[in-house]
């Protein structure tokens, strides 16, 4: 495996699946009544947010701690980068307080790789840009896993904002990865213009795609992309490309809906949707803690997980 | 290669290579008589140049001249001195970036005799005023000729004509007037700004994007942009401008010039405007012609630039055009920026790389190495058919005896790696840095004065 996860293209099959392996073993330990391993004791885990995001650090501050690792949480916000410091300061600041691995998550794509050439450790792209979100992919796919029992052959639907989508990104690379046939349903101006040549299908037709799909993840649309006319209206878009109730009684019964957050209910997705069984919307928060332990884990070199 | 002629000499040649003092309005350096010896013509045939009082003064075998610093040319080729019609050398304004004296050092390095400053300094060159400082600041470097480009409008916001007129009238005589950085974007302005410098022979160079479709845009849209998350620059925000522009150029009957052409899309409308007798032009950046998108992977700014790398398909198109001669020349785009604006993320560095010193080698892997142009095809697109277009009349000649002697001897027979920290430009951003390129240039003449001699500044 690569030293940093910047791409969740970096991974080979073996290391996503030994990444979803730990973490399965993880996710068993958060059973116990104490949480708590020792083996990332004496490391020390910067959590670089230069946008905010409340959940994933908070994600990745509780995956660190759950291993030992010491964490220092640095956002943007009322600190030395609003004053103008650039992001390379930054990492030679980093470098000298000895970080082990650095959680970044940042509004330009391509930071975690300019990042990875400055510091000495470990690199984990908690989202950058409109390009990737590694971490959110694999605990889609842990989740499908456990939900579905298998990635191989799953049919995967990932609609909405492709285009500005670094979830989508990372689905796609991860999930081709693992075997699963990804479609890619979104109006045509929130598609990239070369996506004919990503590992996946694409469509415009949501509701023709429905029943063909074992997994149906929406994703969050920005309402100030209608003012680039990127699409008519908020409305438009619900009725064109929105998880309803009746586009959710055409997924085949044992279909799962999924949402990486924070969802908007009522745009891309119907709040009786949101809520439904099938939807594992809450499943995922709770799997992103387990994803997250097992990437700190295997890039930081801890110690054999106890049985 | 320098080496020095009968006893006598020594004053005329020390003069030339140590360099004499600088003097405010002339060439720095002392006029001397050189022997150039068995350099290859562009047509391929060595012959001997020599070089006396700023001109050719004779060119044949076996010359000999009294007094004269002799160099040994076998195996390096004769080149009339290389034109640029696109530099930025940032002064005013940004002297932390490049200086015309450090600029213009670059260009002799590189081969060029003359070279035209783009009007975005700051305060942009839009008046009289400025472009005769710049002018003036080149004449006093004196390793290369400076020729400013003049606004198109005001401060380049595009919204009133600068006026050209004081500027063609002014001591730096402009011809060429570009708002390049931004496109002259309004329809009428374009219009009227062609119509207009017809009354001087002028030139609008235009910097073809299309701004609404390439706002916030940060590399070429297609399968790199689209992976990377990068906002892309869609081919055609560059392709629509100039097809309006040639029409516009030939409903006013004017001169247009085309800023680094960089799709196979442009060079078909260039081609087709052509193919009607419209007085178009155009040129194409070493960079385009050797570089893709896919070097973005790294997400690493020195291959941000404007306008973007493009694909392999652009890139054999751009060669074919420049081989056929839709394309006229070759020009830098040299386009230095200081560390600090390269070394940060992608979306937020500055755009643009240097050129000036790797241009001709640059060609000569993607033109000459390659057999679709020979080394008259590269005088002629990189200093007649430039100097034509800029109206200069003491570059851009063949070298024969009578014509100024500004010319370059150019070793094709080396092979290098890129060393940006070599370089007299005050900036790093070269995106040839750590690669191997053919060629090196060994000696550059500015009207018989030697700016570099065994590839080395005087």
């Amino acid at each position: 495996m690569n030293r940093h996860l910047i791409s969740a293209g970096d991974l080979t099959r073996d290391d996503a699946l030994l990444i979803l392996d730990t973490a399965d073993e993880l996710a068993r330990m958060s059973d116990r009544p104490i949480k708590k391993l020792p083996t990332l004791r004496g490391r020390t885990v910067v959590n670089l947010f230069f946008e905010d995001s409340t959940r994933t650090r908070i994600s990745f501050e509780a995956a660190a701690k759950r291993l030992s690792a010491d964490v220092i949480n640095f956002s943007a916000k009322g600190s030395s980068v609003a004053k103008g410091e650039s992001l390379k300061d930054t990492a030679q600041t980093l470098e000298a307080m000895g970080a082990d691995g650095v959680v970044i998550r940042h509004s330009a794509s391509g930071a975690p790789h300019r990042l990875a050439g400055w510091v000495r450790g470990s690199v984990v792209n908690a989202g950058d840009g409109t390009h990737e979100h590694p971490t959110q992919a694999l605990l889609d796919a842990f989740t499908m896993r456990r939900r579905l029992g298998r990635l191989e052959g799953l049919r995967v639907t990932i609609v909405g904002d492709i285009l500005h989508s670094r979830v989508a990104r990372s689905n796609v690379l991860l999930l081709h990865t693992l075997g699963a046939d990804v479609t890619l349903v979104g109006p045509p101006t929130l598609q990239p213009v070369a996506v004919d040549t990503w590992p996946c299908a694409v469509s415009y037709d949501l509701t023709a795609t429905v029943p063909k799909s074992d997994v149906i993840m929406m994703l969050r649309v920005q309402q100030e992309r209608m003012k680039a006319a990127f699409f008519p209206s908020v409305r438009e878009y619900s009725r064109r490309y929105g998880l309803d109730a009746a586009r959710m009684g055409m997924l085949p019964e044992h279909a799962i809906v999924m949402h990486p957050g924070p969802m908007n209910r009522g745009v891309e997705i119907a709040a009786e949707v949101a809520d439904a069984p099938r939807s594992t919307v809450v499943e995922q928060v709770a799997n992103g803690v387990s994803v997250r332990m097992a990437v700190l884990y295997l890039l930081l070199g801890g110690m054999a997980v106890p049985a | 290669m320098t080496e020095m002629g009968a006893s006598g000499t020594a004053s005329a040649a020390g003069t030339a290579t140590h360099g004499a003092a600088e003097t405010p309005d002339g060439p720095r350096r002392a006029a001397a008589t050189w022997l150039i010896r068995g350099a290859r013509s562009a047509s391929g045939e060595p012959e001997d140049l020599l070089i006396r009082d700023g001109v050719i003064a004779e060119t044949g075998r076996g010359l000999a001249a009294a007094g004269a610093a002799v160099i040994d040319a076998d195996g390096l080729i004769a080149l009339p001195g290389l034109v640029d019609l696109h530099t930025h050398l940032r002064e005013p304004g940004r002297e932390d970036a490049e200086t015309v004296a450090t600029g213009t050092a670059a260009a002799a390095l590189g081969g060029f005799t003359a070279v035209h400053a783009m009007a975005n300094t700051e305060p942009a060159a839009d008046t009289a005023g400025v472009v005769e400082q710049v002018w003036r600041l080149g004449r006093q470097a004196g390793r290369s000729d400076v020729y400013p480009v003049g606004a198109v409008t005001q401060g380049l916001a595009g919204a009133q004509l600068a006026e050209l007129g004081a500027m063609a009238d002014s001591a730096a005589r402009v011809r060429i007037f570009s708002d390049d950085g931004r496109c002259v974007s309004d329809a009428l302005l374009m219009r009227r700004a062609l119509e207009y410098v017809k009354a001087f022979d002028g030139v609008i160079a235009q910097h073809a994007q299309e701004p609404r479709l390439t706002e916030d845009a940060q590399l070429n849209e297609g399968e790199m942009a689209g992976k990377l998350g990068l906002a892309g620059w869609p081919a055609v925000a560059e392709e629509a401008v100039i097809a309006r522009d040639c029409l516009l150029a030939a409903h006013v009957d004017s001169r247009l010039h085309i800023c680094h052409v960089s799709t196979a899309g442009s060079v078909e409308i260039i081609r087709w405007a052509k193919s009607k007798g419209w007085r178009v032009t155009a040129e194409v950046t070493p960079h385009h012609l050797l570089l893709t998108d896919e070097l973005a992977a790294s997400y690493d700014p020195v291959y941000k630039v404007n306008p973007p790398l493009r694909t392999a398909v652009d890139v054999t198109a751009l060669r074919a055009g420049l081989a056929d001669g839709t394309i006229d020349c070759v020009a830098t785009d040299h386009a230095p920026h200081p560390a600090e604006d390269k070394e940060t993320e992608w979306a937020v560095a500055a755009f643009g790389m240097t050129g000036l010193e790797t241009a001709l080698r640059a060609v000569q892997e993607a033109m000459v190495d390659t057999g679709l142009l020979d080394w008259a095809g590269v005088a002629d697109r990189m200093s007649v058919r430039p100097a034509l277009i800029g109206r200069l009349t003491g570059h851009g000649q063949p070298l024969r005896a009578g014509a100024a002697a500004c010319l370059t001897l150019y070793d094709p027979s080396s092979r290098a790696q890129v060393d940006p920290s070599a370089s007299p430009s005050k900036s790093r951003n070269t995106p040839f840095a750590g690669m191997a390129l053919p060629g090196r240039v060994i000696a550059t003449f500015l009207r018989g004065s030697p700016s570099v001699i065994d590839g080395k500044l005087t």
